[in-house]
């Protein structure tokens, strides 16, 4: 059946609010809708669906369709909050369902006409919508009791889930009410709450999400069985790049519980019953790999090849005034170089993926982040249509923007499989944690240098940053809009936009083109590493030029309120000034950093301790952030919180390390996690604020390390450039 | 056949000995609160108690849970700690991901039912094995002590 006419069908019956058998087939996955028309069934009404997002059961059970993924971030309880507040639900009522794939009605607004989650911009994006959502119902809600009990719908309140009229004592839940509310047009305007009027905003709302994930029943793609379904293990290039020459199943075949080896672009895979079986059949394969074409460099290589295109200039991204003459009349300059490694995301859920494949369409389960590429990668593979696709997004066990493939690299993979079984049976593919974090889809490694010029006077005159580093767009869906004149936005976020006045500015970029390694957005992306040298360069500007760190940003800072604000809130509730307790012959230092990203605002002062043998205890960290409007101020905490420790682990440890080309960590023992001894003291002050909410899944990320590497400046006299910490530089 | 008792109930389950006792759980009893992260006792996500004991799961060939009372998170709630353990954990917004934290809150159960009054210090000794990529740790220890606060 064609798809159109079913939506128009469901939208004119929905409309004429026509009897029995109505479907609300706009508020249904166009996959499931076929299915249905197809079957023959039409949905009978049970539920008030007055939009995409929102279902009222007649059991006063509110459910809120989230169309984007929860991996950690607090998604879905963000997204229930903003539309249950203007619907004035009872939060305990409320429930959250993930939305089908379906980019018509559940695009990210912010990437156009996609559908998916990533830039921190699930709250952004969705404010508005989420708000029309509630109160869109909400007025339906309304205007059915207004009818039923013949009143103006000027003396009708609604709260907590009910609805009354205090003048003629009506009163009625949401379910009641549900299949009344059905019958009503939609409104083509609704009036939205004032500020003062939220109950759930700003407050707070307990995680929709907690007690599923605290008894075992929250279900991650991991956790998928279905009938006869085959789990599948792969063998994969030790080289990226490198292929499949020759391969002996013999072994692997006979291991108890293997069903089938079949090879596929990837790699080899095994297919059994079980995971046990499945890994230890691949342990068993014996696979020849053709290295001809493989990438074989080493990341000291590629380092040493950095630095040398470092000497020249690169495209230049963003000037202005005139850096030459700044650095020729200057009374002093600073130089400073930078490192930053490869990094894996690392989710403590490694990467896996269900597809069941069938003739005219096919099943997806999986932790989705990038909804609609992978359904047409899905559908442009198996040859259907994108609505054949049907995706359900399930939990994520973390992210950091691994499950957002830019070329569904891991969804492919399990496609290619049940390809090659010709869909026999339902295929689960499972990462081991070292297929998961040998895979590639870092974050870039990168090389920057940086130069100041400075006055007699103590004013910092020039700036000039260089960055040498992949692009992470190119390749992708979003090159066209975020590469321009071979310049990716994302290597240069957070230097281009610096927002201290410097009268001559220049940032230039070379893109290496001919680096094999698969590289990928990480937790801040671009920011993870133009933080860290642009807010420890300043503080050496700061050192050199006698000021303190707080007050030189903030002299720099005077046309950027929303900086400075979360830099003084910072400073302040961290006691910047005040002498750090120490015992004697301890050293303890104090730092500062501060940066912009995804359009929130976040200041960290971090203390330190560094132990005799240069070994460095983060004790506290300070978080003051500009996020707009706090919808949900606890997950703005734990965020933050979060963000802490997942940034602290890459200024200690995180280095991915290429040798000859191939990946020399495979599992946590090599890629160290931060522990909770190693967990500092983490506090988060909001700045209230009536803007639009920004992101704040990533934001809190790139201070950190800038913060701490400047405390252990302030600790020892001892800069250190390169992330992660050598922290033997430190010892005494 | 391989008899096991888990949360109370006895399974049957048709296993190799050497299975890591995790994918039994998961994959032949579909147990799946009990996560795999790293097979290698690195992570602490496959954390279950053998007789109140926290074992890694990954590394235990089933075999020798063999005539244990096994507990997962799935049975975490039929005793006092473990509900207190399970109700701090929601008061307070721990998870984020989650993906860890059935194994954060089953050895967090262990450290409360030997010691009902845990130091930071006491939780840093416990809790260390566990890793969590979200970096919960700071609402980890707050928890600790908030169940130990509601168990006293
Ligand atoms: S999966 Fe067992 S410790 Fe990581
Ligand atoms: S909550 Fe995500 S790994 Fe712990």
């Amino acid at each position: 059946m064609n798809e159109t006419v079913i939506q128009n069908f469901s939208r004119r019956q929905f409309l004429q609010g026509t009897a029995a058998g109505l479907t609300l087939g706009f508020c249904l996955p166009g996959f499931a809708a076929n299915l249905l028309a197809k079957a023959g069934q039409a949905p009978t009404i049970t539920d008030f669906e007055p939009n995409a997002f929102l279902r009222i059961g007649t059991d006063n059970s509110v459910i809120v369709i989230a169309k984007h993924l929860e991996m950690g971030q607090g998604s879905y309880t963000g997204l229930a909050t903003i539309l249950a507040d203007e619907l004035d639900a009872d939060w305990s009522l409320v429930r959250v369902e993930s939305a089908p794939a379906d980019a018509r009605r559940y695009n990210n607004l912010l990437w156009g006409a996609a559908q998916g989650t990533g830039g921190s911009t699930a709250m952004a994006n969705s404010w508005m919508q989420m708000r029309q959502a509630g109160a869109t119902g909400r007025a339906m809600l309304v205007a059915a009791a207004a009818k039923h009990w013949k009143v103006d719908t000027g003396g009708i309140t609604v709260r907590d889930g009910v609805v009354a009229h205090a003048a003629s004592g009506h009163k009625a839940t949401f379910g009641e009410l549900a299949l009344a509310a059905a019958q009503e047009s939609v409104p083509a305007e609704v009036q939205l709450k004032e500020p003062k009027e939220f109950r759930l905003i700003g407050k707070r709302a307990p995680r929709k999400d907690s007690a599923a994930k605290t008894d075992g029943s929250a279900i991650y793609t991991q956790d998928v069985f279905l009938p006869d379904m085959l789990v599948a293990v792969v063998a994969h290039p030790p080289l990226f790049g490198a292929k499949v020459r020759s391969f002996d199943a013999r072994r692997a075949r006979s291991v108890k519980g293997v069903v089938d080896v079949v090879q596929i672009p990837q790699g080899v895979a095994v297919l059994a019953h079980d995971t046990w079986s499945a890994k230890k059949g691949r342990d068993a394969l014996s696979v020849e790999w053709d290295e001809s074409g493989a990438f074989k460099l080493g990341s000291s290589e590629i380092l040493a090849r950095y630095r040398e295109l470092a000497k020249t200039e690169g495209a230049i991204a963003k000037v202005e005034g005139d850096t030459a003459q700044a650095f020729a009349g200057a009374a002093r300059t600073l130089y400073a170089e930078y490192e930053f490694p490869y990094l894996a995301h690392a989710p403590m859920e490694p990467l896996n993926c269900v597809i069941r494949l069938g003739t005219d369409g096919c099943e997806v389960w999986n932790g989705e982040q990038m909804n609609t590429g992978d359904q047409y990668a899905l559908a442009g593979l198996f040859g259907f249509k994108p609505e054949q696709v049907k995706i359900n997004m399930l939990y994520a066990g973390g992210s950091f923007g691994r499950r957002a493939g830019k070329d569904s690299d891991y969804v492919l993979e399990a496609a290619h499989i049940v390809k090659a079984i010709k869909g026999r049976a339902p295929v689960k593919l499972v990462w081991l944690r070292e297929d998961d974090m040998r895979a590639g889809y870092y974050r870039p490694l990168f090389f920057h240098t940086l130069e100041a010029a400075l006055d007699g006077h103590g004013a910092l005159l020039g700036w000039h940053h260089r960055l040498v580093g992949q692009s992470i767009m190119a390749g992708s869906a979003f090159a066209k809009a975020m590469v321009k004149d071979g310049i990716d936005a994302t290597s240069i976020e957070g230097a281009v936009n610096l927002p201290y006045t410097i009268p001559n500015f220049k940032v230039d970029l070379h893109t290496p083109v001919d680096i094999g390694v698969p590289v990928l957005w990480w937790r801040s992306v671009g920011s993870s590493h133009t933080a860290f040298s642009t807010e420890t360069f300043l503080d050496e500007v700061a050192a050199s030029l006698g000021k303190d760190p707080v007050a030189l940003r903030l002299e720099l800072l005077k046309d950027h309120p929303r900086h400075a604000g979360v830099l003084q809130l910072a400073a302040e509730k961290a006691g910047w000034g005040q002498p750090l307790k120490a015992e004697p012959g301890v050293r303890r230092g104090r730092g500062v950093a501060l940066h912009e990203s995804f359009n929130s605002y976040v200041a960290e002062v971090a203390e330190v301790t560094v132990a005799k043998d240069g070994s460095v205890k983060v004790d506290r960290v300070v978080c003051a952030v500009d996020c707009g409007t706090a919808i949900n101020p606890d997950n703005i905490r734990s965020q933050l919180e979060g963000a802490v420790g997942f940034a602290l682990t890459a200024s200690l440890y995180g280095e991915i390390t290429l040798e000859g080309g191939r990946v020399k960590q495979g599992n946590y023992d090599g890629y160290p996690l931060l522990r909770i001894n190693e967990m500092p003291k983490v506090e988060v002050h909001i700045v209230e604020s009536a803007n639009a909410p920004t992101g704040i899944g990533e934001p809190g990320v790139p201070p950190l390390a800038p913060a701490v590497a400047n405390a252990i400046a302030a600790a020892t006299g001892k800069r250190l450039r390169r992330l992660p910490f050598d922290t033997t530089e430190l010892a005494v | 056949m391989i008899k096991l008792n888990v949360n109370g109930t006895t399974h049957q389950a048709d296993v190799n000995p050497d299975t890591p006792l995790l994918w039994v759980l998961r994959d032949t009893l579909h147990l799946t609160g009990t996560k795999y992260g790293c097979g290698i006792a690195q992570c602490g996500a496959c954390t279950v108690h053998l007789d109140g004991t926290p074992v890694r799961s990954c590394i235990t060939p089933v075999s020798s849970a063999v005539g244990h009372k096994i507990t997962t998170v799935e049975g975490i709630d039929a005793d006092r700690v473990g509900k207190a353990v399970q109700e701090a954990w929601r008061r307070l917004d721990v998870v984020q991901c989650g993906y860890c934290q059935s194994g954060q809150m089953m050895s967090a159960v262990v450290l409360l039912t030997e010691n009902r009054k845990p130091s930071d210090a006491d939780i840093d000794d416990a809790m260390a094995g566990n890793l969590c990529r979200c970096a919960t740790y700071q609402r980890i220890r707050a928890a600790i002590h908030e169940a130990a606060r509601s168990l006293a």
